[in-house]
């Protein structure tokens, strides 16, 4: 196990020739290896979320992975939202409606719903508030992450009809 | 304002509609990096060569450690260093940061590594020291340890036990009385008395806990990253501990991930990663797990209270008394005996009450160490004394609202003098409409609707009912803090603070503040918080008064700068201080807002110590303010809540929850 493997991850379109040992997880690497701190270690065991990234088309809790799973997929992190200087409409939205305290669970909770809109763009209500209950925040944010999520959405749609 | 007493005398603030940024819900200037993965927490923050600490830990709640065989983990390749207690023996045990009743309470402080004995489980026995994180906790799996399990003591109230040749686990007797409380309990015509506990809790932000201890030999500075909560303070007590001067070790905090109060004490492994530095001659960083988390960092609140309240037929309380036995856990951690103190003197909270006696027996146990976690004593007592109150309105048959109107503390009362203390100070409450408050709480919560309903589901078989408490809280602890404000020839303003940032909102309020007083973009506005080599002294982010010192600090530094621009900008613009205002950055005239100006950054060229057009002014647009107060002020509020218990499950559902408060002013709406 503690023999180092080489392999190459696609992070944010970027490539990143790293070398570690099989049992790295995947956001070890993308944080020590790659660079991209914006992906969050809450628990490193599945269960708060901080860590979601989207791997493919899919939300995947980046502590639960190794890092050799994720050869020749596509990895995206919080750091891939903006587009330069221009905020997504998620993250617009979180700033609005104060959807962030500390911001530790933030980037977590921003994967999760970028890649929920992408696969759901008109999730209704109920839905929506079950797929945010799999990501923990402590300063007591529900309320304004779900109305940041529904905000965006209500815009991202219209972007999209327009 | 009056505050209360003559000579407490306090701006009075413009109009709402004159405000331009205080008292409007802006958005944060903290949120930005946060969105973008440009956050800075403990766990982003790395220096070359840097070294990873693990901690082995106490499997067992108390045992006598005969030995630890570390040769296995050592043998391992990117294994530095192992040390045990025999490795730090002249280093202090973890100090006391507060509380005047500490120094009883010294021989039970934490050693960094346990000495002979383990007293919880999640102890620090060992600390390794390896090239790699993942290496490190290999390497303290490899550390085997020969312990002799002992009893445990579980419960507080339980007889005390022996902690140690000659030391009980009773650690200190504490009481708090005024009054006859014998004489009221004697001739009252009812008495109750009350066997109540209040659950161990702890906070769990977000983020574990981390520290990163530097040693730049070059300079003989000590540093340590990731701190919070209280940078300043906490250096005080690390100076003392390693015996190093102020100037010679600097605490920075970045991002935090959450506080709870639990976060940004002085942990063992916040000093194991200072020593690590400076002997082992690299950088140490230690990132804390989730179940160290859990097992380790502070808790609290776990209390039992035998409490009785006389009173007479009208529901008129006449005395109060309360037993405390609070578990503290294995040690006594930074706080001291602070806590049971505190809850015993904010008891009493909104109601009169002539007599009084508690007292609290502060024992420890073989769990976790325990210390403040969200309003530490001002939930267990709430809890308490609003139980008495429910209780004499069940006795009597009256409504314990009545109970709670009956015996309130009126405005016409203010400012009211308790003879008790908290936190070092006489109480003395500045203000407050109680009653009004929550008449305004029970309207919200459309209180008789709401009882006529519950009754009738309960009438069905459901077991549920709605709690309310009201009680008193306390913010504003002095006495002093200070702040300085530049601005620079660009004309960025910078505000450093002492203060510190666990995701309240702290940046976006001081900017708010200094914006609105000095005329400029809250968003052109840098707040520093939580480093000492920026700044001498500092509050930090705990008990509730970083918006009352550090914005009061900020006003006043921010009403010196826009003077000392005004000043020179007369002189420049040839006419008198008066006719000059600041906005969006620009002195101008009050008569034509739209004509000549100069730019604060211009303003600060003037300033420089090369200029000509300084005169004899002192160089640079850069002040200091400071902010006294002598006094804490006690702010309030009702909670109501509606819960309902299933009676197969026990599962508990919270159907319903309103929070009252009189906050007051609001700095920014959104962040209350």
């Amino acid at each position: 196990m503690n023999e180092k493997t080489s392999i190459t991850l696609n992070v944010n379109g970027r490539d990143y020739a790293v070398n570690v040992e099989p049992r790295k997880t995947l956001a070890d690497t993308i944080r020590e290896d790659c660079g991209q701190t914006g992906t969050h270690l809450g628990c490193e065991h599945g269960v708060c979320g901080a860590c979601t990234i989207i791997l493919d088309d899919a939300a995947v809790r980046s502590c639960l992975m190794f890092a050799v799973q994720a050869q020749g997929k596509r990895i995206r992190t919080v750091e891939s939202l903006a587009d330069g200087e221009t905020l997504h409409p998620l993250q617009q939205a979180f700033i609005d409606n104060h959807g962030l305290q500390c911001g530790f669970c933030t980037p977590g909770f921003l994967m999760l719903a970028a890649n929920t809109l992408e696969q759901q763009p008109d999730i209704d209500d109920a839905e929506l508030i079950e797929v945010l209950s799999s990501n923990l925040c402590r300063c007591t944010g529900y309320q304004n992450i779900i109305k940041a999520v529904r905000a965006a959405a209500v815009q991202m749609r219209e972007t999209a009809t327009r | 304002m009056s505050h209360g007493k003559p000579g407490r005398t306090y701006p009075t603030p413009p109009a709402a509609k004159d405000r331009r940024v205080i008292g409007h819900p802006v958005t944060r200037i903290e949120d930005r990096p946060l969105v973008t993965g440009h956050g800075r927490y403990a766990g982003d923050i790395n220096f070359d060569h840097q070294l990873h600490m693990r901690i082995v830990r106490a499997p067992v709640a108390h045992a006598k450690i005969n030995g630890i065989d570390a040769s296995a983990a050592l043998a391992l390749p990117g294994v530095v260093a192992v040390w045990t207690n025999a490795d730090i023996a002249t280093l202090s045990p973890i100090d006391f940061r507060a509380d005047k009743s500490a120094e009883s309470l010294k021989a039970y402080r934490q050693p960094a590594l346990a000495k002979g004995r383990v007293r919880y489980v999640g102890d620090p026995v060992a600390a390794v020291f390896a090239e790699d994180p993942y290496l490190a906790e290999d390497a303290a799996e490899l550390v085997q340890l020969d312990l002799e399990e002992l009893p445990v003591i579980v419960s507080a109230s339980d007889k005390p036990g022996t902690f140690d040749d000659g030391l009980h686990t009773e650690a200190g007797l504490f009481t708090h009385t005024f009054g006859d409380v014998e004489a009221a309990f004697k001739t009252a015509p009812h008495i109750i008395e009350l066997d109540l506990v209040t659950g161990r809790h702890s906070g769990v932000p977000m983020e574990t806990r981390g520290a990163i201890g530097r040693y730049d030999a070059a300079r003989d500075l000590l540093e340590l990253h990731g701190a919070a909560k209280i940078p300043h303070r906490n250096r005080e007590t690390l100076c003392r501990m390693l015996d190093r001067s102020p100037s010679a070790l600097h605490v920075f905090e970045s991002h935090v991930g959450g506080g709870f109060g639990i976060r940004g004490e002085i942990y063992p492994e916040d000093v194991l990663v200072l020593l690590a530095a400076v002997r082992l001659g690299r950088p140490v960083k230690w990132i804390e797990d989730r179940r160290e988390h859990l097992m380790c960092a502070n808790q609290g609140r776990e209390q039992r209270h035998i409490a009785s309240i006389a009173f007479d037929d009208n529901g008129i309380i006449l005395g109060m008394r309360d037993e405390i036995f609070h578990d503290q856990g294995a040690y006594v951690r930074t706080h001291g005996a602070n806590v049971p103190n505190r809850t015993m003197c904010m008891l009493t909270g909104p109601y009169k009450v002539p007599a009084y006696a508690a007292i609290a027996h502060f024992r420890l146990t073989n769990k976790t160490p325990a210390a403040t976690y969200r309003a530490p004593g001002r939930y267990e007592s709430s809890f308490v004394r609003e139980r008495l109150i429910d209780a004499i309105g069940h006795k009597l048959g009256i409504d314990p609202n009545d109970v709670r109107r009956r015996n309130a503390i009126t405005p016409a009362e203010m400012p009211y003098a308790r003879p008790l203390e908290a936190l070092g100070e006489e109480i003395e409450y500045d203000s407050g409409d109680y009653i009004g408050l929550l008449d305004k709480a029970l309207a919200a919560a459309r209180w008789t609707e709401l009882q006529a309903s519950l009754a009738r589901r309960r009438a069905q078989g459901e077991a549920v009912g709605a709690g309310l408490a009201l009680f008193v809280e306390k913010s504003g602890l002095g006495p002093t803090d200070g702040v300085r404000i530049t601005v620079d020839t660009g004309g960025l303003v910078e505000v450093v603070t002492g203060g510190a940032s666990i995701g309240q909102g702290i940046e976006t309020v001081v900017a708010q503040i200094c914006a609105e007083t000095l005329g400029v973009d809250y968003r052109r506005i840098r707040v520093v918080h939580g480093r000492t080599d920026q700044i001498e002294h500092g509050i930090g982010a705990h008990a509730s008064r970083a918006t009352v010192m550090t914005g009061s600090a900020t006003h006043a530094a921010a009403l010196k700068l826009r003077d000392k621009a005004i000043d020179i900008a007369a002189e420049l613009m040839q006419t008198s201080k008066d006719a000059l205002d600041i906005i969006d950055g620009k002195v101008v005239r009050r008569d034509a807002p739209a004509g000549s100006s100069m730019a604060l950054g211009d303003i600060a060229r003037h300033l420089a110590p090369g200029s000509k057009t300084r005169g004899e002014r002192e160089p640079g647009l850069s002040v200091t303010g400071w902010f006294t107060t002598d006094h804490q002020v006690y702010p309030y509020g009702v909670h109501i809540a509606v819960v309902c218990v299933d009676r197969d499950t026990g599962a508990v559902a919270v159907e319903k929850y309103l929070a009252a408060y009189d906050i007051g002013r609001a700095v920014n709406p959104a962040l209350v």
